[in-house]
């Protein structure tokens, strides 16, 4: 389950500039970033713990002398692959699946949403941890975790789209003029679910990297403090955490980065839902 | 009626043997075992302690044993707290658990509600769509980035409160607010929607044209038309109430239920996990038929089906 604000909030369609932006400078940030930098993502400077944000090192340095700004930008790695890898699981197994639920009808439709109701009833972080016990704390298990939680949403959409489609005068001439199943599919019903699955990928982005973040700030997680892929934002929120009464630059700038990152993609979200599906108006 | 909630009282018992299958099959796959320690145990040791925990038997045996003890209330022994069982430990915590749930949900709703009729009172406002805005801040922001700000700014430099006890009234006001703070962002957006959608009825109309005043409209005749979506999401809101309590409860060091489930986490105690995700299962049914009743009593057109 997630949590959605719909809006036609002005101001939040005045921001939508400025969260695109911070949204592409992210993305490149990840991805040319490491490149740019001179630090490494694990290198220790014993002589430099915690100091604040200066010329050499921009967020200042961690507990271990380590250079924030780096750990920062592969956390973004981080959060991005898991954000947009279990975006793209959930789709493919959601879609199919409820497409296929919405075509057979009847009992078939029945059984396969009784156990989309079960996934959909029950905590998402509960059976994201679960199911993170089964595939280990490292990012290919955290994704298929993330994406067996997050593909229910997609199912239940796409279902209600196909039914909704069956309706459709359009559809039943379609049919009666001896139109496939395949050709209703491809040139009737696809093209209707396209806005309403665009808005729940969108909102499925930052719904994982908040899982993600979230757990790894527990210290349940990706959990591998050495490696750069165990450098996730809410790992290094943790580390911050417990030395915010003295140098709270270690937690703002991981803190700041997973808020703003979360925040513009929600603004995206509500934009493209405003768009998509006037009625939520 | 009655037929309905036997029914659904059939229906949640359903919802529970199939998690508790889950979860069994679930935590039997994973990887490594509750005795995989840092220092390597003798292999005699090991076979003593599966003996202990019968877990030397075929796993079905296991399953079966597991449902009985589930039947009589039983969740098993704890492989961690050697001295307490699951059903011991979260009858210690559990109450900690429920007492910062129900205040965050309290919370939340007072706060939702004063927010929601204020911005549909005064729609298409700056003071509404700043409302929304903040709602759009409010769902943005992690519990655990709030829960941390707030210790940091209100505990650390103002010195208002402490954090990190759990003794007194006071103790319980920043985990309160950072539990709450997410689902009373939702809920004000929601109302207000869901309130401006029942002001362009025609009973809203019929109450303008008898003189009824705005205030008036909207807190008696628009509100209650528009608590049915605010009780649709109160299910999985307290969903995420629970799981949002299991951070919480880290970030502020209390000693609930949530904090001992990532303990058991950690520590791979499964009988621990498995109480805990069944208490969790329990509440969400509870709250689920709950809200089915409430339905009936905001809306007669639905207790006459």
């Amino acid at each position: 389950m997630t949590l959605e604000v719909s809006s036609v909030s002005t101001l939040g369609n005045r921001l939508l500039p400025i969260s695109a932006l911070f949204l592409l400078i992210v993305i490149s940030a990840a991805v040319i970033g490491p490149w740019l930098s001179s630090y490494t993502v694990s290198g220790l400077e014993a002589a430099r713990l915690l100091e604040p944000p200066s010329a050499t090192h921009w967020m200042g340095t961690d507990g271990l002398g380590r250079d924030l700004l780096i750990r920062v930008l592969y956390g973004a790695r981080v959060s991005l692959t898991v954000g947009l890898g279990t975006a793209a699981i959930a789709l493919i197994i959601g879609t199919t699946y409820g497409l296929i639920a919405g075509f057979k009808g009847g009992n078939w439709d029945h059984a396969m949403m009784r156990i989309v109701d079960l996934f959909y009833g029950l905590p998402d972080m509960l059976i994201f941890i679960l199911l993170s016990l089964v595939f280990g704390r490292n990012i290919g298990g955290l994704l298929i975790a993330l994406g067996l939680v997050s593909w229910v949403r997609f199912a239940r959409i796409a279902r209600g789209q196909v039914l909704q489609a069956k309706e459709f005068l359009f559809v039943e001439s379609a049919y009666a003029l001896g139109a496939s199943r395949r050709r209703i599919l491809s040139r009737h019903v696809l093209p209707n679910i396209v806005g309403p699955i665009l808005v729940t990928l969108t909102f499925s982005i930052p719904s994982a990297m908040l899982a993600e973040s979230t757990l790894s700030f527990i210290g349940i997680g990706i959990n591998d403090p050495y490696s750069a892929w165990g450098t996730s934002w809410g790992t290094l929120v943790q580390d911050g955490y417990r030395a915010m009464r003295s140098y709270p630059h270690v937690i703002a700038f991981p803190a700041a980065a997973i808020f703003f990152t979360i925040l513009s993609l929600n603004i995206l979200g509500n934009r493209l839902r405003d768009i998509f599906d006037p009625r939520q108006r | 009626m009655t037929s309905l909630l036997l029914k659904r009282l059939i229906h949640g018992v359903i919802v529970l043997w199939a998690v508790a299958t889950l979860t069994f099959i679930l935590l039997r796959l994973a990887p490594g075992g509750p005795f995989d320690s840092e220092r390597k145990l003798p292999p005699e040791i090991i076979a003593n302690l599966e003996a202990k925990y019968h877990l030397n038997e075929p796993v079905l045996e296991q399953y079966i044993r597991y449902l009985a003890g589930l039947a009589r209330g039983d969740l098993g022994p704890s492989y961690k707290y050697l001295d307490r069982g699951v059903t011991e430990i979260i009858a210690d915590t559990l109450p900690t658990s429920a007492l910062l749930g129900i205040l965050a949900v309290l919370f939340a709703v007072s706060v939702s509600f004063s927010l929601g009729l204020f911005a549909a009172y005064y729609r298409e406002s700056v003071i509404d769509r700043l409302s929304l805005f903040v709602s759009t801040l409010g769902i943005s922001l992690p519990n655990f980035i709030l829960g941390a700000l707030l210790i940091w700014t209100v505990a650390l430099q103002l010195g208002w409160l402490q954090a990190g006890r759990w003794d007194d009234w006071s103790s319980v006001i920043l985990p309160m607010v950072t539990l709450g703070a997410a689902p009373a962002a939702y809920l004000s957006a929601l109302l207000r929607s869901s309130l401006i959608e029942s002001l362009n009825e025609d009973f809203v109309r019929t109450a303008r044209a008898k003189g009824a005043r705005e205030q008036a409209v909207i807190a008696k005749h628009a509100l209650r038309n528009s608590l049915i979506p605010i009780l649709t999401v109160m299910g999985p809101l307290i969903a995420a109430l629970l799981t949002g309590s299991f951070v919480v409860e880290y970030v502020f060091a209390i000693p609930g239920m949530g904090r001992f489930f990532i303990t058991a986490v950690t520590d791979r105690d499964y009988p621990l996990i498995m109480g805990v995700t069944l208490v969790y299962t329990t509440i969400l049914v509870g709250a689920n038929l709950a809200v089915d009743l409430l339905y009936g009593w905001v809306d007669p057109r639905i207790r006459a089906e």
